[in-house]
């Protein structure tokens, strides 16, 4: 009895209008496609993104050099040199240098950081047109710090609650 | 009749109307596309083409151009002779089969006698095309793609034929205007409700005809890369794009012309405008056998390959001639309406 309700099952085609009816269903659904360069999908205040040196607001860098980022970095991508400030003998870094390449955005250098120095921005849509380009220097960092300076503060300020 | 009265009668008309079958056509294969990408992606949940002109209407242009541009690759070994030809093989039929499609009771290229027989034995031809440009191209995947084409259009050919017969022992006659006019009377006197299962089988056998989703096995992407155009490139491949969706748009016309009414009205003659027929019903209804081909696309997974083989051979044929049968007892005993044409 099941193979003859089978077989004219398949001869009266019932499941393929059923799928065809499917399709035709999806056809006039909204569509899920974000237009990208348009359009974008909200961030989280908790991006982590193209990273940024920060300052104090007397325009002071806040980094101390304490090399924790460094050490905590799992993919090894920043390096650090430090050295007392000529002017007036504070420990400062030399140099910092994160490679984007090496960099796999764990956000763990954020975290380490006891000042709140290093931090990962917003910024996801960069690129690079030379060889090299791909480290970025302790001038460039803070240089993106001061630009993006109150988006970075406002996404703290958002998530300080829970930090 | 003078010189010029001659020129003007035999030469001049005539290419007029064929330039004015072809150049709709290949530009309607164009939207087709489009459309094409633009149903399957709504189907998808997605939005299909939409950057290049209004709602990316433009899209299939620029891929002409795009393909026009390209260079047309001769592969290694490959039979050059063969290999140029297969395209145009390809297409020729794809085009040629449109000169007995009647567009209205008096819009005909050529009102032959034996229209049916022409328009079968041209899109027998396309299956030459397919299988030279597999066996040219010097490479296992177009040869594979080739041969399942061939097997395939073979066997799906003869259900097609069967069905088509249905018809002629209906009508009595192989003239496609005279099919139409047989099918004049209401909605319900067209072929498609005394011959449902035929006009089913034709249309799934015109879907395996084309080498379209589901039974794509001839491309098989996932197996095979494209099949039997693996191989070509450029304006080559984009003439055997242009012969496939000609053969799609003309499957669906036949469709509509063989068991759909044609240009009839599926509306009384007394409801005035909508109820006369004219061109624009039988574009109607092609337009919606095309976009059932981009709907089956979108809803059905590929057959396996002895699938196909199965439904062509063992449900297909039995079918159709069973139901030759049952339409000559249709006719015999006068069942069924037929018209004259009014």
């Amino acid at each position: 009895m099941t193979r003859v309700t089978q077989y004219f099952k398949s001869l009266l085609l019932i499941e393929l209008f059923q799928g065809m009816a499917l399709t035709m269903r999806y056809m006039f659904k909204p569509k899920y496609t974000m237009r990208y360069p348009m359009e974008h999908i909200p961030k989280s205040n908790r991006f982590r993104g193209l990273h940024a040196l920060r300052r104090y607001a007397n325009g002071e860098e806040r980094c101390i050099a304490c090399k924790l980022c460094e050490a905590v970095c799992p993919a090894l991508a920043i390096t650090i040199d430090s050295a007392p400030r000529a002017e007036d003998g504070q420990r400062r870094t030399t140099r910092y240098d994160i490679d984007l390449f090496k960099c796999i955005f764990c956000g763990f250098c954020e975290e380490s950081c006891p000042v709140d120095s290093i931090v990962e921005t917003h910024v996801h849509e960069y690129h690079m047109e030379h060889r090299g380009e791909n480290v970025v220097t302790k001038a460039q960092l803070l240089a993106i710090g001061d630009r993006f300076e109150q988006d970075i503060a406002a996404a703290r300020a958002q998530d300080a609650a829970y930090r | 009749m003078t010189m010029a009265d001659q020129l003007i009668h035999h030469l001049l008309i005539p290419v007029l109307f064929i330039v004015a079958i072809l150049l709709p056509l290949i530009i309607s294969v164009a939207m087709f596309v489009y459309w094409e990408r633009k149903v399957i992606g709504w189907m998808h949940v997605r939005m299909g083409p939409n950057k290049i002109g209004p709602l990316g209407m433009l899209q299939a242009f620029a891929d002409v151009v795009k393909l026009l541009l390209k260079e047309v690759i001769l592969p290694t070994n490959a039979n050059k002779f063969l290999y140029y030809l297969a395209p145009m093989l390809a297409l020729v039929p794809a085009m040629a089969a449109w000169a007995v499609v009647p567009f209205g009771p008096d819009t005909v290229l050529a009102n032959v006698n034996a229209g049916v027989l022409y328009l079968l034995a041209m899109t027998s031809m396309g299956v030459y095309g397919i299988i030279l440009a597999g066996w040219s191209s010097n490479s296992r995947y177009a040869m594979l793609g080739a041969m399942r084409a061939a097997a395939q259009v073979i066997s799906y050919e003869l259900a097609m034929g069967m069905s088509i017969v249905c018809v002629l022992v209906l009508t009595g006659s192989l003239n496609l205007t005279a099919i139409v006019n047989a099918q004049s009377g209401n909605f319900f006197d067209w072929f498609w409700l005394p011959l449902l299962p035929v006009f089913v089988i034709y249309f799934v056998s015109g879907v395996a005809e084309t080498n379209r989703a589901p039974f794509d096995v001839a491309e098989g992407e996932s197996e095979i890369v494209a099949g039997f155009h693996v191989e070509y490139s450029g304006s080559a491949f984009a003439i055997f794009f242009l012969a496939e969706y000609a053969n799609m748009i003309l499957v669906s016309f036949l469709a509509s012309i063989l068991f759909m009414g044609g240009w009839l009205s599926p509306f009384p003659e007394s409801w005035g405008f909508i109820g006369h027929g004219g061109f624009h019903w039988l574009f109607i209804k092609a337009f919606f056998f095309a976009f059932l081909f981009l709907w089956f696309r979108a809803s059905f997974p590929r057959y396996r390959y002895d699938q196909i083989m199965r439904l062509g051979w063992k449900v297909f044929i039995p079918i159709t001639i069973v139901w030759v049968l049952v339409a000559g007892c249709m006719k015999y005993f006068g069942w069924v309406h037929l018209g004259t044409g009014a």
